[in-house]
Order: C-alpha cells, then sequence, then structure tokens
C-alpha cells in the first residue's frame, strides 16, 4: 500500500487543481445563495426558499435517477408525504404535538421507508415498471390525502408546521433551507463521488461487468432509495412550512416532472448539472410569468428536446476537458514489469477445477460433462470452433450460468452456482468479448470499478466522507493509476471511456480485472481486434501476470497466441473435451487440427 | 351490492383491459411501453364529450371522429417519441420521449378543455341499475374489440404481418416485410383500442384531462400482471383488476381500494416479474 501512495504522489499537483475546479461552481452557487437576501426583496427570497427545498429533493432523487439510471416519475408523492407527515405530527391530530424539529426526521424515516417500498420493482425490474409504481403511487398517494379527513383535512388542507424563531422570518427560514440544501448537496456528492456512485453507474451502464465486479444491486439499491426518500420527506416538511397551508392540491404531478426533468437537464451522473437544472426551471415560470400556466408543456418540450438532442444535458455541455482532441497517434504501451510494485506475489495460490459441468438450453447442450483444471501461475488456453462452448464456460465460472451438474471449486471453497456477484469476493475476475464499459465515466473511474468488493467504508461513512472512506478513495485510485501504468493507458486516465478505441477498451478491462488482485483471470478473447503489435504486447502483459502466480483462464481464436504463451490448451468441440495437453501436442493432435486448426 | 361490484368491476376492468391493449398493440411492433396509452384514453372521453355533446353531433359520427382523432394521435407518437429513440432501445430512452409527449398532450387538454370533469352523453339510452350502459357498454366495447382484434391477426394478411413483426422483427424485415409502415399502422390501431376505451368509458369516467395519468397507471397493471404484448393475459388482468378494485372500494372504502391495486401492483411484480401468464427472458452475456 505505501509503495503505491509512493508512485501517485508525483501526478498529486494536477489531481488537486482539478478538485479546486471541480468544487468552484458550487462555492459560487453558495455564494449567491448567501448574498441574495442582500440584494433582493421578500419575492425573491421565497424563490430561492422554493429552489433550497426542491434542491433537497432533488439531490437525493439524482443518485436515483442520474446515477442508477432508474426512472422515478413520481416522487412527488414522497414530497407528500414528508409534508403531511411534519404537519400532522406538528398539529398533533393523531398524537400529543410534536416540535417541528422532532417532526421532521420522522418525515424522513417515513420518506425512507416509502423511498424503498415505490422502489422494491427496480430491484428485480428496469425501467417502465419502476417508473409506473412510481407513478402509481403518486396517484394513491393524493387520493388517500384527499379521503382520510380525519388525518389530513381531505381536501380542506391542514396548515403547515411553524418554525421557531430564527427560522420564522422569510430570510430566517431562507437561511434554513439553503443550510439543508448544502447539506444534501455535500451528502450526495460524498455518495456520488464514493465507490457506491460508480458502483450505482456501473449498475446502470454495464450491469454485467458490474456484477462481475461484486456490486449487490440489491444492497445498493435499498440504501439509495433510503436516502433519496429521506431527502424527499425532509423536503415534504420544509415545503409545508413555505406553503403554510398545505391541501393535495399543492402536490400536482407539475411538481415531479419538474423534479425529474431538473435532473435529465442537468445530465446524468453529476451533481453540479441537476443543480443548475433545478435552479433554471424554478426561476423559468417567473421571468415568463405570461407562460406560467404551460409551464408543464414547456417542460415536457425541454425533456423531449433533451432526449433527442442532447442526451448528455448541462454537465456534457460544461464538460470542456472532454472536447479536447485525443492524439490520434497514441500507442498502448503496457510495463508489465511495474506489476510487481502493484499484485502481490504468491505461492501456492488456488487452483481452479471443474468437474463433469454441463448446461443446456433446451436441446442444445453446450456444455457436456467438462472437466478443466487451471493451475496457479499458468496460462490454460482454450480453444475451440465458434458454438463449441468456450464463452460459455467462462460464463459458468464466472456464475452467469448456472449448471445442471457438476462442480467448481477455487481452492478449497466451492463456487456457488449461478451467483455472479460473489466471484470477486472468491478472487475471480475476467474480461468480455464485447468490452462492457461504462461510456460516460472517465478510464480511470471504469478501472476504479474493479476494486469495489475492496473498499472497507461502510455507505454511511461514504455518505459523511468519514475517513475510512476517504482512505478507500485513496488507496483505489492510486491502485488504479498505477495499473493503467501497467497497461499503458495512463495518458488517457481522465478520457471519457466511449473516445477510446476498441484496443484501448481490451486494456481498460484488464487493468479494471486486475483491480481485484485475483487468484483466477478469465479472459475472453482479449487479442480480438488489436493489431500484431498489440497482440505482442498483450501476451507480455498476460505472461506478467501469471508470473505474480495468478491462474489464467484464455479464450482465443488467434492460434499463434494461444500456442505461444499457454502452458496448457484444452480444445472443446461440441461442449466437450477434444483434447487437452501441452500446445505441442495440441498443435499436431489428429483431431483438433481437422476439427479446428485446418491443415 | 354484490350486483352492483360485478357491474362496475367489470366496466372499470373493461376499460383497463382496453388500455393494456392498448400499450401491448404499441409495444409488439415497436418493443416500445409507450406512456400516450392513458392519454389517448382521456382522449377518447374528451373528444366524444366534445363532438357528441359540445358539437351536437350524432353518436355515431362522433365516435367515428374521436377514433380518427385518436388514430392521428398515436401516429404523431410514433413519429415524435418513438421512431427517434429506437436504435438505442437498451438506452430506454423511449420512456422520457413518450412520457414527455403524453404530458404535453395531458397539459393541451387541461388548458383547453378545462381541468373538471366534464360530463359524457348517454349514447344509447337503454338499461337502467346495474344494467345501465355505463356499465355495460365498456363490457361490450372490450369484447368487440377483442374479436376484431384477433379477426385481424389471425384472418387477415395485414393482421399476420403485425406477429410476424412482433415475434421478430429482423427476421420479418428480411422476407421484405414493410416494418416501418406497419409500426405507424400499429400505432393508428393503438390510438383506435385506446379512443374505444376512452369513449366506451366515458360516462364512467367522464372527460376529465387527469383521467390520463390514472389509466397510465390503471391500464398498465393488466399488463405487468398479463405480461407484456400478451392481449389475453391483458384482457384477463384487466377484468380481474377492475373486480378486485371495486370490491375493495365496497367492502374497505375508497381509501384503501387504490392501496390495495397498488399492494397488489408491486407483489405481482416481485412474485412474477414477467407476469403470470408471461416466459422469462433469456440472460444477456
Amino acid at each position: 500500500m505505501a509503495m503505491m501512495t509512493a508512485t501517485s504522489a508525483p501526478k498529486e499537483a494536477r489531481p488537486a487543481s482539478l478538485a479546486w475546479a471541480r468544487l468552484a461552481p458550487f462555492l459560487g452557487i453558495l455564494l449567491a445563495a448567501v448574498v441574495l437576501p442582500f440584494v433582493s426583496n421578500d419575492y425573491w427570497v421565497l424563490i430561492g426558499t422554493r429552489m433550497a427545498i426542491y434542491w433537497v429533493l432533488v439531490s437525493g432523487l439524482n443518485l436515483v435517477v442520474g446515477f442508477a439510471g432508474h426512472l422515478a416519475i413520481g416522487y412527488v408523492a414522497l414530497l407528500t408525504l414528508g409534508a403531511y407527515t411534519t404537519s400532522v405530527l406538528v398539529a398533533g391530530n393523531v398524537m400529543p404535538p410534536l416540535p417541528v424539529f422532532a417532526a421532521l426526521p420522522v418525515a424522513a424515516i417515513v420518506g425512507a421507508i416509502f423511498g424503498v417500498v415505490v422502489g422494491l420493482p427496480a430491484l428485480r425490474l428496469r425501467t417502465f415498471y419502476f417508473a409506473m409504481s412510481t407513478l402509481g403511487f403518486a396517484t394513491i398517494v393524493t387520493q388517500i390525502a384527499l379521503a382520510w379527513q380525519s388525518v389530513t383535512g381531505g381536501g380542506i388542507g391542514i396548515a403547515g408546521p411553524e418554525f421557531p424563531h430564527p427560522f420564522d422570518t422569510a430570510t430566517g427560514f431562507y437561511a434554513l433551507c439553503t443550510g439543508f440544501a448544502a447539506l444534501t448537496t455535500w451528502i450526495s456528492a460524498n455518495v456520488g463521488h464514493s465507490r457506491f456512485g460508480r458502483a450505482l453507474i456501473a449498475l446502470r451502464d454495464a450491469e454485467v461487468a458490474a456484477e462481475s465486479a461484486g456490486i449487490s444491486k440489491q444492497a445498493l439499491l435499498i440504501a439509495i432509495f433510503l436516502l433519496a426518500g429521506a431527502c424527499a420527506g425532509v423536503a415534504g416538511g420544509l415545503f409545508a412550512s413555505l406553503q403554510t397551508y398545505i391541501t393535495p392540491d399543492a402536490f400536482t404531478f407539475d411538481l415531479s416532472v419538474l423534479f425529474f426533468i431538473a435532473i435529465l437537464i442537468g445530465g446524468r451522473g453529476s451533481i453540479l448539472g441537476p443543480l443548475l437544472g433545478t435552479i433554471i426551471l424554478t426561476i423559468l415560470p417567473e421571468v415568463a410569468a405570461p407562460l406560467a400556466a404551460w409551464s408543464t408543456f414547456l417542460y415536457a418540450v425541454l425533456l423531449l428536446l433533451i432526449v433527442l438532442v442532447m442526451p448528455g444535458g448541462i454537465a456534457a455541455l460544461l464538460d470542456v476537458r472532454n472536447r479536447r482532441p485525443l492524439a490520434a497517434n497514441r500507442a498502448i504501451l503496457p510495463r508489465p514489469s511495474a506489476l510487481a510494485d502493484i499484485m502481490r506475489g504468491r505461492s501456492g495460490g488456488k487452483t481452479l477445477r471443474l468437474r463433469g459441468i454441463a448446461l443446456s438450453f433446451g436441446n442444445v447442450r453446450a456444455i457436456d460433462g467438462l472437466d478443466l483444471d487451471v493451475a496457479p501461475g499458468q496460462i490454460h488456453g482454450l480453444i475451440g470452433p465458434n458454438g463449441s462452448g468456450k464463452t460459455t464456460t467462462l460464463n459458468v465460472i464466472s456464475g452467469y450460468y448456472a449448471a445442471k451438474a457438476g462442480t467448481m471449486t477455487l481452492g478449497d471453497a466451492a463456487l456457488p452456482p449461478g451467483r455472479p456477484a460473489l466471484r470477486a469476493t472468491c478472487g475471480i475476475a475476467r474480461t468480455f468479448q464485447t468490452p462492457r464499459v461504462i461510456g460516460e465515466a472517465s478510464v480511470l473511474e471504469n478501472v476504479m470499478i474493479g476494486g469495489t468488493v475492496d473498499g472497507r467504508a461502510s455507505f454511511a461513512e461514504a455518505m459523511l466522507s468519514l475517513p475510512r472512506s476517504r482512505r478507500d478513495e485513496h488507496a483505489l485510485t492510486a491502485k488504479a493509476r498505477a495499473l493503467l501504468g501497467v497497461v499503458g493507458l495512463d495518458v488517457v486516465s481522465e478520457v471519457r471511456a466511449d473516445r477510446l478505441q476498441h484496443s484501448e477498451l481490451r486494456f481498460v478491462e484488464i487493468a479494471r480485472a486486475l483491480m481485484l488482485d485475483p487468484d483466477m483471470l478469465l479472459l475472453d478473447e482479449p487479442a480480438a481486434g488489436l493489431s500484431n503489435d498489440e497482440i505482442a504486447r498483450l501476451a507480455e502483459l498476460i505472461r506478467a501476470i501469471a508470473a505474480r502466480g495468478t491462474g489464467v483462464l484464455l479464450v482465443e481464436h488467434h492460434a499463434d497466441l494461444i500456442f505461444d504463451i499457454c502452458d496448457e490448451v484444452t480444445v472443446l468441440n461440441l461442449g466437450r473435451t477434444l483434447a487437452a495437453g501441452t500446445p505441442a501436442e495440441i498443435r499436431v493432435h489428429r483431431e483438433v487440427v481437422s476439427a479446428y486448426l485446418g491443415g | 351490492m354484490l350486483a352492483s361490484i360485478i357491474a362496475s368491476g367489470l366496466a372499470a376492468g373493461a376499460i383497463y383491459a382496453l388500455v393494456g391493449v392498448t400499450y401491448n398493440t404499441m409495444f409488439s411492433t415497436s418493443r416500445v411501453m409507450s406512456f400516450t396509452a392513458g392519454q389517448l384514453a382521456m382522449l377518447g372521453g374528451v373528444f366524444g364529450s366534445l363532438f357528441t355533446l359540445k358539437m351536437g353531433l350524432p353518436a355515431i359520427v362522433g365516435f367515428a371522429l374521436t377514433l380518427v382523432c385518436c388514430a392521428v394521435i398515436g401516429i404523431i407518437t410514433e413519429f415524435v417519441a418513438v421512431r427517434p429513440v429506437l436504435k438505442n432501445l437498451d438506452q430506454h430512452l423511449y420512456v422520457l420521449s413518450t412520457l414527455a409527449l403524453a404530458l404535453m398532450i395531458q397539459q393541451v387538454a387541461a388548458i383547453k378543455w378545462g381541468t373538471e370533469p366534464q360530463p359524457f352523453p348517454r349514447l344509447v339510452g337503454f338499461g337502467s341499475g346495474v344494467f345501465d350502459e355505463r356499465f355495460w357498454l365498456p363490457v361490450v366495447a372490450c369484447a368487440v374489440t377483442i374479436v376484431g382484434l384477433e379477426v385481424l391477426y389471425r384472418r387477415t394478411l395485414v393482421g399476420r404481418a403485425f406477429l410476424a413483426i412482433a415475434e421478430d422483427n429482423f427476421a420479418a424485415r428480411a422476407l421484405g416485410l414493410p416494418e416501418r409502415n406497419l409500426r405507424i399502422a400499429s400505432y393508428a390501431l393503438a390510438g383506435i383500442v385506446g379512443g374505444i376505451a376512452g369513449f366506451s368509458g366515458g360516462q364512467l369516467l367522464l372527460a376529465f384531462f387527469a383521467n390520463g395519468a390514472l389509466l397510465n397507471f390503471y391500464g398498465f397493471v393488466p399488463v405487468a400482471l398479463g405480461g407484456l404484448g400478451n392481449n389475453r393475459g391483458a384482457i384477463a388482468g384487466g377484468l380481474a383488476l377492475g373486480l378486485f378494485q371495486q370490491a375493495a372500494n365496497f367492502l374497505v372504502g375508497g381509501i384503501f381500494s387504490s392501496v390495495a391495486v397498488f399492494t397488489l401492483f408491486i407483489v405481482v411484480l416481485l412474485a412474477a416479474p414477467q407476469g403470470l401468464f408471461g416466459a422469462a427472458t433469456a440472460r444477456r452475456v
């Protein structure tokens, strides 16, 4: 660990200035918020208050919509819940009245619970179902608020909570809301820039790769729904106080649309973008007063334009660095020798054993009783004609398919079938036939995804950016930078991954896999699409990885590469082992030559 | 009471089922779930009231005009919100684009038509009590629509082409089927089905702009129950949902019937994510 911080020390200067450049817009907005009451009238302070309250909700929702990519369109329901919870508790309709600062945390808890309830479908199904469940929740909450007259006052409504001195004036309340807004900004930024935020984006854009990195979708999404729900609950309490009197009519679906669109206009995976989006959308109806009745229509037009014309939103507009052209003649120059500084060398190591693995798709036997041993420190080639079951074998090992028969062990531990998210903790890492990277994240962040399971800090620690979380981040960043050096991509570490060439993405995937410091590395056609020079460098890199004691299972069609670097080769045909042995034996094996190699 | 539950339950269920079929019709040729489904049904009521009550046209003329208008809205959906995002279906941008269009439709309806529910005229003037036409009309409309769709899909060439595209888009295009035109046609058809739902349910739901969002949800529940693209599942799911909702409504009161529906929706999604009649999809590694 000490070694790694040492290697990254000379590069500290640039990230530090980068951090300031990232922070500056937020400080500017905060400064403007502080100055606002002194330079304007009560009306604009009111607008500012509303903006701050909206942002309290949107900052949490942003993690759900912008980071996790789940389209929550009915979050006004959680605002409603928070507003009524606070108002009812302070008014004392169901139990003795509570002070408002005690009611607000209750609203946060209620919001968090229902945030999870509404989010449940998102744990198993994507997009439209979740959008629908939030929409359905929004319709029923309003109906309940109308019908449950004894508690909510029905259509007549209920008085909003009053905050004690000094928050009972317009300016005082504005200061309180701005304080909450600053707090939620800080929290959401902490989460967004932690391994949890990156994991959310990984689940959104490259779910399969995220699973192989050991990211548990369920736990992570529940944490995010709790946080976003709590933010919405608090925002609801503040909103009720701002309104002074709430009826179900105050919570129109238009508000939901505003929250949702603010994030999309802002851009996915950004904090600053949605913040600007919220500010713009709150001001828009004020400066275009004649259009106020049409505001939702305008929001909808904006949404359509964003989707069709500018999917990246404001954040993409502001991202100047990624519009600079990349050097066209750049080459991937791996430095495998540097591996020794990063990966622990291991003696002994763990052997991957497959015994009698069988898997059918319908009537097709994709794998039919396969035995395979990959020893530590060895490069094991897996070759065969198309459809012979090579990638399927990798998918069984990494848990995407559950074998119908047979056992798998790594070292002494059995690998549970069909549980891809558990493989990373077992020490198995892999790459994919088509590189699965997060296009919108930087190369560095993509590599850091691979080390997600190494983080020690809990979600709560990451939220508050406690020391353990900061140590995690430093360690992951340093290791990822070092590994990018090893695979020869350190010059593009800050570039968006979707700007890279195909061959570079292959090396990004290898770096990501190495973040785990794996016992077993599965490579699925790593040489496909590479030039001859690049294949030679890849061969050197794979040899260096195996030399550290990692077992490598290599699926490849380049026979030259296989025979050049493998210690053992297994040839598959129709899901069965056709031949196994050293490259020299395989090269002259009669059946292999006729079935696969030709000649 | 049982009679009222069954009458109102079947009526509401038939409307939900038709909205579900609207979703499915759009889904079958484009793999897109569109938020405009509920809005089309809302427009069926609004246009119907506009033509027959406000403009005083004969019911049959008003009905025909309503269907034409809804079909046009369906086609607009295809052009504005579906076609531009079909290239990247896996990014699910259609959720946003169709939502945007649905919001526009709803907002225009709210401003031009008004935010108060407005009456829908009696069309036939036959039946009373639980046999009132506002109860049996949606059920009849639903039955006729289903029979019509079955005949279309099983007996006509165009219908078979729809099925071919729904089954395997690439293979259908390789056979030379005009995929784009068929998609436009299916969106027009979806508009008609949605229009029928809104027109036949007009007396029950009134001509009200906010019905759109409501029907979006209540019409989607049968689709979730029955499995995406499964019309029979949507009909069964819709009728069951209507009866369930009205039973809850009469037995435990209005507040909890919506809670019950929502709970049912969440539970079904968690227990059977592909719907009760749907097939599981393969993995994507």
